[in-house]
């Protein structure tokens, strides 16, 4: 009770160390906080590409960081400018985002969901990345989105086509510019119609992990809407290497077209087996033997080599494109590198300086500024014709490409030609639609 | 104190240190210099040093003394951090239900594959982890994707119950880990001329369990029960004969061990909100077996600094690309300069795991005690005088 007293001295004192105990950590704090995380201070502004450098995907990986590279430059006003000369919007000048310099930092996904998580933290927490970017797996891509969702930073997918990462797991300061599993099963199925006849009996090989199921679900029920029937559709381990043993049943099974839900490794395997054991001139129910490959990409096609001639399936863009804006990407990217860009490349370039472009119409950097400029954004000049973001799910409709292995390539990268450019309309779905169908987008996170 | 003999109570006080003072001693290179690419002292880090850590700290109760090599230990690791992300999901925020549930489930999960792995030893009992921890792999990855979410992972959503918390996702924003309100990712920075520290709260959280886990690990290695498992370690044979049946040793040594795996994995999950498959990937078991090699098997210490050098590579090493190299050489002439980096660039980047390689050839090579072994060496170089008692108190030797 003693200690009740109250002397002059007394007072002074406690008053003199709260006073200076509540200021410490205001004063301490008090850098960098402009109201959302790593708000730019300097004269320069940190992106961190996140992308595979090693694990299957990795050529893909390496292919992304020459875009970004090639990006970062043209952001900076160097190198011939690329797409923003194409770019419908006129907002970037060439002189980084809103006068800052960009600069960048890199990190390794290894196709892992908690290391690709693990070095995105690190951007955040170390680099001060204000986006993130990147990757080749939707795996990889969901768990990234959510954690720039938590953490306060934008998160431009890079390839991601599993139809999740703007359905179940879309989030609001996540954004995807290529196309998904829906848009390749409403693109395909006209052309396969037209081809290869409404009455046929498809048979689905289906990589066991979340894209795999998305693009089944996919291919079957566009298939399935005009006609086809499903006799089978069976689920191989990603690790697989020899499909030999899922292939012999398919005959047996009276199906007479087989459908590839594969990607990378899987699918250069898988069809290899498929032409080995000769499916491909086997006559079932009296048509022949056909085989597809829902999402193709030049580098799958240059692993199966002569395998893939004649085989449809559809990409998110390729560099034989002729307008302006393929044109003069596949020009810098070329000059730069000396060959021409994949379309992994493409997508995340365009995430780059779709980013860059919103920041700068916006007037800040801040995620949820940024969130607000891309919703509902219209462009062109990218390489897919009229584009737009849609506001209910971040997810880009634009043109989806059809095409098929080339019979006479020309050289090592000329491996495809398009059959269709599938016009967006055709390739649009309701936000609610059963496939997309749970989860929700929640509002924009400016974090700290 | 705490029951420890001196040496051991003066390693715990050590590693207390460490630990408190991590922020400053993992941060020595001030903001923006060229230097500063090799600073670890952020949160995230931070919060992996003491995590594996942890794992590598049970992983050695069950390897360092019984001499068992399990290779699948990543398996409780996993399903650690399942428990946790339900526990999120269905009842709350707050970490403490989900790491004693991570805790619990592991343990059990450890009992069920002790049970009968521990029917064999050497290498069979080796294979015989691998192989279940394979197998949850491939269940995790994709048959029981409803419960762990396949490949993507599990993650929070919006509409998860969270029954003991009702207004908590109102604004649109899913929760983020706890502690009786306190969220694991606050931090706050210290800003003294160009150096920044960060304290974050998830890592001191972290680095209290680890301590614990730590002490409890010292208990046991002293313990009559650590006597046993040493016996075992160096003939099991002979306990046999002397009428001691080992089995319930080993298997409660493989259960702790286990627990141990379950609590880093739970922590994980509390840090980060989602759980990966792959985490449960045999390379991830294969990362731990070196961590312990790496720090030195059967010594106190050893797991934690083998955990903390393999993850600094990992994380830090893998960041390093060309540009980076090019600006640290920009000083040399030109074609020198190319030349330099030429030479280093296959060690950095995605070539970590060549450096990591290398390191570890080295360590297994020159030190087969692990780092410890080369810290006695220094110590033996440096303190000639106290040479008979060198400063083992930190590197007690497990046989």
């Amino acid at each position: 009770m003693s200690k009740g007293n109250l002397t002059r001295r007394g007072v002074l004192k406690t008053g003199a160390v709260a006073g200076a105990g509540l200021a410490l950590p205001t004063y301490l704090s008090a850098a960098g906080h402009e109201g959302f995380t790593n708000a730019p201070t300097g004269s320069t502004v940190t992106l961190g590409f996140n992308v595979p450098q090693s694990g299957p995907y990795a050529d893909e990986g390496a292919d992304e960081l020459r875009a970004y590279e090639l990006a970062v430059e043209h952001l900076n006003g160097e190198g011939d400018g690329g797409m923003l000369n194409t770019f419908s919007s006129k907002a970037l000048q060439g002189n980084g985002i809103l006068g800052k310099k960009v600069e960048y930092v890199t990190g390794d996904t290894q196709t892992k969901s908690d290391a690709a998580r693990a070095s995105a933290k690190s951007m955040i927490e170390k680099d001060g990345a204000v986006m993130i970017t990147g990757g080749s797996s939707s795996g990889v891509a969901v768990a990234v989105q959510a954690l720039c969702q938590e953490a306060g930073v934008i998160f431009m997918a890079g390839l991601t086509h599993s139809n999740d990462t703007t359905g179940k797991d879309k989030r609001a300061n996540g954004f995807r510019h290529f196309f998904n599993s829906y848009m390749s099963g409403a693109a395909l199925a006209p052309v396969l119609a037209a081809n290869y006849g409404t009455d046929r009996k498809a048979y689905h090989l289906t990589a066991d992990y979340n894209w795999g199921y998305t693009t089944e679900e996919a291919i079957k029920s566009s298939t399935e809407a005009m006609g086809w029937e499903t006799v089978a559709a069976v689920k191989t381990p990603l690790t697989q290497t020899d499909f030999s043993s899922y292939i012999a049943p398919v005959l047996q099974s009276g199906a007479d077209t087989l459908v590839l839900n594969h990607y990378g490794g899987n699918m250069v395997n898988s069809l290899t087996n498929a032409v080995q054991f000769g499916l491909r001139d086997k006559q079932v129910n009296g048509k022949d033997f056909q085989i597809i490959v829902p999402l193709y990409s030049r580098l799958m096609a240059k692993g199966a080599g002569a395998n893939v001639k004649g085989i449809f399936g559809s990409t998110n863009w390729h560099w034989s494109l002729q307008d302006e804006g393929s044109k003069a990407f596949v020009q810098s990217f070329g000059t730069k590198y000396g060959f021409p860009p994949s379309q992994a490349a493409h997508t995340c370039y365009v995430q780059a300086l779709l980013y860059a472009d919103a920041v700068e119409r916006a007037g800040s950097f801040a995620p949820c500024a940024v969130v607000e400029a891309l919703e509902g954004f219209e462009f062109d000049g990218m390489g897919n014709g009229k584009t737009l973001y849609r506001a209910d799910d971040h997810q880009c409709f634009k043109d989806v490409l059809v095409v098929k292995g080339k019979e006479n390539p020309s050289s090592e990268f000329d491996l495809l030609e398009i059959v269709e450019v599938t016009p967006v309309d055709q390739v649009t779905y309701a936000p609610d639609h059963p496939q997309f169908a749970g989860g929700a987008l929640g509002s924009c996170n400016n974090g700290a | 104190m705490f029951g420890l003999n001196k040496k051991d109570a003066s390693l715990l006080l050590i590693v207390a240190g460490l630990v408190a003072f991590a922020p400053f001693l993992l941060n020595p290179f001030p903001e923006g210099s060229a230097m500063a690419q090799f600073n670890a002292g952020y949160p995230d880090l931070m919060q992996r040093f003491v995590i594996f850590g942890i794992f590598a700290i049970g992983f050695n109760i069950l390897f360092g003394l019984t001499g068992y090599l399990s290779f699948g230990h990543a398996a409780f690791l996993g399903v650690g951090s399942y428990a946790a992300v339900w526990m999120f999901k269905l009842l709350s925020m707050n970490v403490l239900p989900a790491i004693v549930l991570a805790v619990i489930t592991a343990g059990a999960f450890a009992l069920i594959i002790g049970y009968v792995s521990l029917r064999r030893s050497g290498i069979y009992f080796s294979i015989l982890t691998l192989a279940f921890a394979q197998m949850s792999f491939a269940l995790a990855y994709s048959v029981l994707t409803p419960i762990t979410g396949g490949e993507t992972g599990l993650q929070l959503a919006l509409d998860d119950p969270r029954i003991l918390e009702s207004a908590s996702a109102s604004e649109g924003n899913i929760p983020v880990p706890g502690l009786f309100g306190l969220e694991m990712r606050d931090s706050f920075e210290m800003v003294m001329g160009s150096w920044v520290f960060t304290f974050n709260f998830g890592y001191y959280f972290c680095a209290v369990i680890m301590l614990i886990a730590f002490y409890l690990s010292i208990r046991i290695f002293r313990s009559p029960f650590g006597m046993m498992l040493r016996a075992i370690k160096s003939n099991q044979q002979r306990l046999n004969y002397t009428g001691v049946n080992p089995r319930p040793y080993t298997l409660a040594a493989f259960v702790i061990s286990g627990m141990y795996a379950g609590l880093a994995g739970g922590l994980m999950a509390s840090m980060d909100p989602l759980a990966g498959a792959e985490r449960m990937f045999w390379t991830a078991s294969g990362e731990v077996v070196l961590m312990t090699i790496l720090g030195g098997v059967g010594t106190l210490i050893g797991p934690v600094l083998g955990a903390g050098m393999i993850k600094y590579m990992e994380n830090i090493i893998s960041k390093i690309n060309s540009d980076i190299l090019h600006g640290w050489f920009a000083f040399l002439p030109d074609g020198l300069e190319d030349l330099v980096v030429t030479m280093i660039y296959p060690f950095i980047g995605k070539g970590w795991h060549l450096t990591l390689g290398i390191v570890f050839m080295l360590v297994v090579i020159f030190l087969p005690g692990g780092l410890v072994e080369g810290g006695q060496k220094l110590a033996n170089l440096f303190g000639r005088k106290k040479a008979d008692n060198p400063k083992s108190a930190s590197t007690e030797p497990a046989e």
